[in-house]
């Protein structure tokens, strides 16, 4: 077994993950200009959710599907809250920081400061063999996910109506809202799909990864770097930008141990350097 | 712009006459506290500076940082690795500790003066991040996650009271060499970049030059307070340059109000006393926080300063059109 394909594969599944809470981050930040910094708590949350439902029901689907319900509506919640300083990016910035402080306190409160593991079904559990190795099955599987996850939203902006209206948002929302259609109701939708995706990478990321208390921060860094990296609102940024994060966080952790957050946001800070709307953002 | 200049020139004389109050005070006030609630004055004191120097980027040149608790930490590690493990002088520790944070400024500033608004803040947030990640990890400089403990200030200042008036005394030169910044020509171009940064580009400002100076001497009095925390705290942990570390600098600058710098002073009064108060109750600090966060945005985004200052303003708008 090569050391390096095996590690490669870990940089694989772990961009699958960052790719499916990123571009949920991306895609509020690309339509609603709202950097919500309260993605990671809910990622953090999501996971909770999804080890409480599997572990009460001991189906591991059933968990996704409450994380992702739950969060979309804590999502709907939060934009209610965000909409009391519409208009001002940076208040809505601060805010979402604050409820993010406030959503980890009550993660904190509930599951306490211990450790846990989402439950993987039986049929996910073990190794699997390949290139003449074995490899966990489960990170097949969240790599499946990652690349679903990338088709759906692809297909949802590019090829039905819905995106469409997203993207014209994006570009314009004034104008569609002249249109006579209700830009609300579509920012609001899609405030909730990113929540939602968000729930989903909790609680895939809750089975490999593991949950605790400070889970949330790492997680909002790395989508950080890859909005920053790929640029605002773009799906192909999301996904290079998970690439190139995962690379250098499994490569940076492997031969620069003491420098690995170094590594990740060395490289990022030059290309912004470089170019400062990321390598898929418009101005 | 004429018809304002008389507030602004009765301003001009009610801000050196408030900071001096404000100085008096804080020197009066530990003739009637406990060596305990001595050190809380201490603490709101070196916060105050923290406050201010993020108000100067985040109220001045209209650039939000969320990295000051990164270059506060550097101040405090900087110091505390010199004077502790390497066992050096502690001024020289300083001096060179200074030195630190200047240099890690200047390379922030270099990379985020490109940026401004929310990329700026993201930018900001992942520096700091790229601090703590380093102090977390490089455990043979910088401790890990045990931290660096050590007893470090000097000799003559051992005594907590002569401490605090040391402290007083770096703060308040400080604090008064930023409000001469802000107020001379160099603090009005960092204004007028915040209004727009092409308009000043245009009139052929170096915005650039400006900002990186702004940013590097925001980060150098964030560095001070950090090292004069160093020297209060005796032990530096990865907690204190992280992320929640600028959140609470950024706070108090907000709560206390933007852009009025003095409101650092009252912003850092009622976050350590209030963080004070709630520890002693229950655990549930991290809560509060993100509560107070929320709620000033939504109802006060302003902060208390600059609300005070908008109702003054309108009061005396009102006497002068009603006079006029």
């Amino acid at each position: 077994m090569s050391p390096i394909l095996f590690q490669l594969l870990n940089a694989m599944t772990f961009a699958a993950l960052l790719f499916i809470v990123a571009s949920g981050f991306t895609l509020i930040f690309g339509l609603m200009r709202i950097v919500n910094l309260a993605h990671g708590a809910f990622y953090l949350l999501g996971g909770y959710l999804a080890y409480m439902a599997g572990t009460w029901s001991g189906s591991f689907w059933l968990g996704i599907i409450v994380a992702v319900i739950g969060i979309a509506a804590l999502g709907w919640l939060e934009q209610k809250i965000l909409k009391l300083v519409k208009g001002i990016e940076l208040h809505q910035v601060l805010l979402s920081l604050g409820l993010a402080l406030m959503i980890n306190d009550c993660s904190l409160i509930i599951f306490g400061g211990d450790t846990f593991s989402v439950p993987i079904p039986e049929i996910l559990k073990g190794p699997m063999p390949i290139f003449g190795m074995f490899y966990p099955k489960y990170r097949f599987f969240v790599l499946l996910a990652g690349v679903l996850v990338f088709v759906f939203l692809w297909l949802l902006i590019h090829k039905t109506k819905l995106g469409a209206l997203i993207r014209a948002g994006v570009d314009d929302p004034e104008t569609i809202e002249a249109l006579g259609i209700n830009i609300k109701n579509i920012f609001i939708f899609t405030f909730m799909l990113g929540m939602g995706l968000a729930g989903i990478a909790g609680a895939l990321g809750g089975a490999f990864l593991s949950l605790y208390p400070t889970a949330d921060s790492e997680i909002l860094v790395y989508s950080l770097a890859i909005v920053i990296i790929g640029g605002r609102g773009s799906l192909w940024g999301a996904a290079v930008g998970s690439f190139a994060v995962a690379l250098l966080a499994t490569f940076g952790q492997l031969w620069f141990p003491e420098l690995s957050y170094f590594v990740i946001f060395g490289p990022m800070a030059l290309l912004l350097a470089f170019k400062p709307t990321g390598l898929f953002g418009k101005a | 712009m004429i018809a304002e200049s008389p507030i602004l020139s009765n301003q001009s004389l009610l801000k050196p006459i408030l900071w001096a109050t404000l100085v008096a005070l804080f020197a009066l006030v530990p003739v009637f506290l406990e060596s305990y609630q001595l050190s809380l004055l201490t603490l709101i004191l070196v916060y105050s500076l923290l406050a201010m120097s993020v108000d100067l980027l985040a109220g001045f040149a209209g650039r939000t940082p969320l990295c000051h608790g990164a270059l506060f930490g550097c101040g405090a590690y900087g110091v505390m690795y010199f004077v502790s493990t390497l066992r050096g002088d502690p001024l020289i520790g300083v001096v060179l500790a200074l030195g630190l944070v200047l240099s890690v400024s200047l390379v922030f500033a270099l990379l985020a003066t490109r940026t401004s608004g929310v990329y700026f803040l993201l930018l900001t947030l992942a520096l700091g991040m790229i601090v703590w990640g380093v102090c977390q990890r490089w455990t043979s400089v910088s401790g890990g996650e045990n931290g660096l403990r050590g007893a470090i200030r000097p000799e003559w200042l051992l005594d907590p009271l002569r401490y605090y008036y040391f402290v007083l005394l770096c703060a308040s030169l400080l604090s008064w060499t930023m409000y001469r910044v802000v107020s001379s020509p160099f603090g009005l171009t960092l204004k007028g970049i915040r209004e727009s940064e092409s308009r000043m580009k245009s009139l052929g400002y170096n915005t650039t030059l400006h900002l990186t100076l702004g940013f590097c001497l925001s980060g150098l009095v964030a560095g001070a307070s950090g090292i004069l925390y160093a020297f209060l705290n005796s032990f530096v942990s990865p907690t204190t340059v992280s992320l929640s570390q600028s959140v609470k600098g950024l706070l108090m600058a907000i709560i206390g109000g933007v852009g009025t710098l003095f409101g650092g002073v009252v912003g850092a009064t009622l976050i350590i006393l209030l963080e004070n108060l709630v520890s002693s109750m229950t655990e549930r600090w991290s809560m509060v926080l993100g509560a107070m966060f929320v709620l000033t945005m939504i109802f006060v985004p302003s902060g208390i300063l600059g609300k005070l200052r908008t109702v003054l303003v309108d009061h005396s708008g009102n006497k002068k059109s009603a006079e006029g």
